[in-house]
C-alpha cells in the first residue's frame, strides 16, 4: 500500500503504516548522523523532535542548495534510538535497519534505496543549518521535503522488521 | 610528462567516477532488474538506474558519500617525470573538491578534525604499478563509507573453509554495505597481503572463473537482495585474487563494495 504523509506525524498517521508499505513524505524532516546524536545526548535537541522525521544522512550541499543527500548506515546511530523516539520522534529514515523494540506502538523505520543521493536531492530543500559546527556531513539539517520516496516501512509500530525476516532467511539457507 | 596534466586528469577521472557509472556496472544493474523476480527488489534497482541518470544529467554526485579518494596509477617504465606523483594527486583532489564539488570527507582518526579538502596524512590513498611503456593511467576509484565499514580480514584456521567464512561474513554485513554488492576478496599472503588483493581485486572487476562464480551463486541464494529488503539479488560480482601463505596460516580478506561501483580513468602522456 502507498501513503503520502506529511510532517509532523501523529501516532494515528505511522500507526496505519505496514511493513512492506511504500511512504512518500513532505514537510520538515531533519537529518542527523553521528556527531549530531552524541551532542543532543550530552546537550539536548537543538530542535523539537515531537512528531518529526528524522533521516540519518549527512548531505553533500554547495551555496545552499541540496546535491546529494542519501541515506547513510543506521546502524551507528543504534544506541540512540530509544532517547530519539522517546523525544517524540515518529519516523527514523535511513537504511539498513535498526533494532525493532524502541520502535513498537509508537514509530516507524522508513527505507531511502541506499546510494541515491542525486535523486533525493531533487525532492529536499535546504531551510537552515542546526550545529553548523559540526560540519556539512555531521551538522543538523532542516530540509523542507516534497515527496521524499519512495520509501518502504521497513519496521512497523506491531513489531515486523522486513531486515529481521531477511536475516532469518538468509541464515537458514547460508546452513 | 607536465604536473598539470595529471592534476588535470586527477580532476576529471574524478568527476566522472562520481557523476556517473562504468557501463560494465549500468549493464548489470540493468541486467539484474530483468531477472530480479521480488518486486520491492525491482523498484529498488529501478530506482537505482533512475538515479544514476539524475547524477549524469545534472552532473552532481549520485550518492552524497562521495567517498575517500583512491587512485591507481599504471606507470609506464619509460614515463619521466621531475614532480610527486602523489603531491600532483592530491593537488586534484583539493581542486575537485571544490569543483565537482565532493563532501568533504577525510578527518583525523583520533581527533576527527576534517581538513574540509579531503586530503591528510596518507589522503589520497595512492596505489603504484609499473607497466612496460611511457605513459601513466589513473583510475579514480572513490570507496563510501558504508561498505568499506564492512570489510575484514580474517586469519581463519587452515583447516576451515574459505568459503563459507565469506559467505557467513556476506550473510551479517550485506545489509550495511548497500547491496547488491561486488565483492573483492584476498586469499592468502598476510594479514596486511589479503587486504591489499582484495582491494586490487575491486580493481579488476568482475571475476569470471569457476570458484567466483558458485560463490556468486551461493551468496544470491541467501536472498538478502537489494539494501537487504529480500531479493535474488545480493551480489553483482565477486573477484578473487590469491597470494601463496605460510603453511599455518589462511588469510581471507572481504572488501565489500556498494551497488555504486564507481571508476573512471584517464592517459596522460
Amino acid at each position: 500500500m502507498e501513503h503520502r504523509l506529511k510532517t509532523p506525524l501523529s501516532e494515528e498517521d505511522v500507526k496505519k503504516l505496514r511493513a512492506g508499505d511504500v511512504v512518500f513524505l513532505s514537510g520538515i524532516v531533519y537529518t542527523a548522523r553521528d556527531k549530531a546524536h552524541a551532542l543532543m545526548r550530552s546537550k539536548q535537541s537543538p530542535v523539537s523532535l515531537e512528531g518529526a522525521a528524522l533521516y540519518h544522512c549527512g548531505p553533500l550541499i554547495k551555496n545552499g542548495k541540496v546535491l546529494s543527500a542519501g541515506p547513510t548506515t543506521s546502524g551507528r546511530m543504534a544506541r540512540y534510538s530509544d532517547e530519539i523516539l522517546s523525544w517524540g520522534a515518529r519516523a527514523i529514515i535511513g537504511k539498513g535497519g535498526l533494532h525493532s523494540g524502541p520502535f513498537k506502538g509508537r514509530a516507524v523505520y522508513l527505507a531511502y534505496p541506499g546510494g541515491c543521493g542525486a535523486a533525493a536531492a531533487g525532492q529536499l530543500k535546504a531551510v537552515k543549518a542546526h550545529l553548523a559546527e559540526l560540519g556539512m556531513a555531521e551538522a543538523l539539517w532542516e530540509f523542507q521535503a516534497e515527496n521524499l520516496g519512495p520509501m518502504i516501512v521497513a519496521i512497523d509500530t506491531q513489531g515486523s522488521d522486513l531486515y529481521q525476516d531477511v536475516r532469518n532467511k538468509a541464515r537458514a539457507r547460508g546452513r | 610528462m607536465r604536473r598539470s596534466d595529471l592534476v588535470e586528469a586527477t580532476v576529471d577521472a574524478l568527476r566522472q567516477a562520481e557523476t556517473s557509472l562504468p557501463d560494465w556496472v549500468m549493464s548489470s544493474l540493468e541486467e539484474a532488474k530483468r531477472l530480479e523476480t521480488n518486486p520491492v527488489a525491482r523498484s529498488h534497482l529501478g530506482f537505482m538506474l533512475e538515479n544514476v541518470g539524475i547524477a549524469q544529467g545534472s552532473k552532481i554526485p549520485l550518492c552524497q558519500d562521495t567517498g575517500l579518494p583512491i587512485f591507481h596509477l599504471v606507470v609506464g617504465r619509460y614515463a619521466r617525470f621531475d614532480f610527486d606523483l602523489r603531491d600532483a594527486v592530491a593537488e586534484g583532489v583539493r581542486i575537485a573538491t571544490k569543483d565537482v564539488p565532493l563532501r568533504p570527507n577525510v578527518v583525523d582518526p583520533l581527533t576527527r578534525k576534517n581538513t574540509e579538502d579531503n586530503t591528510g596524512e596518507g589522503m589520497p590513498d595512492v596505489i603504484i604499478d609499473t607497466v612496460d611503456g611511457d605513459s601513466i593511467r589513473i583510475t579514480a576509484f572513490p570507496k563510501g563509507a558504508g561498505s568499506e565499514n564492512m570489510s575484514l580480514v580474517g586469519m581463519i584456521n587452515p583447516a576451515d573453509d574459505p568459503f563459507d567464512f565469506i559467505l557467513k561474513a556476506v550473510e551479517e554485513r550485506a545489509v550495511n554495505s548497500c547491496p547488491p554488492l561486488f565483492l573483492g576478496i584476498g586469499i592468502g599472503g598476510t594479514f596486511d597481503l589479503a587486504a591489499r588483493l582484495a582491494k586490487r581485486a575491486l580493481l579488476r572487476m568482475p571475476g569470471s572463473s569457476d570458484i567466483e562464480m558458485d560463490l556468486l551463486r551461493r551468496i544470491n541464494a541467501l536472498g538478502i537482495g537489494p539494501m537487504g529488503l529480500g531479493g535474488d539479488t545480493t551480489a553483482l560480482g565477486v573477484k578473487i585474487e590469491k597470494a601463496s601463505c605460510h603453511t599455518a596460516s589462511l588469510p581471507v580478506a572481504i572488501n565489500f563494495q556498494c551497488w555504486a561501483n564507481r571508476s573512471a580513468s584517464r592517459v596522460v602522456r
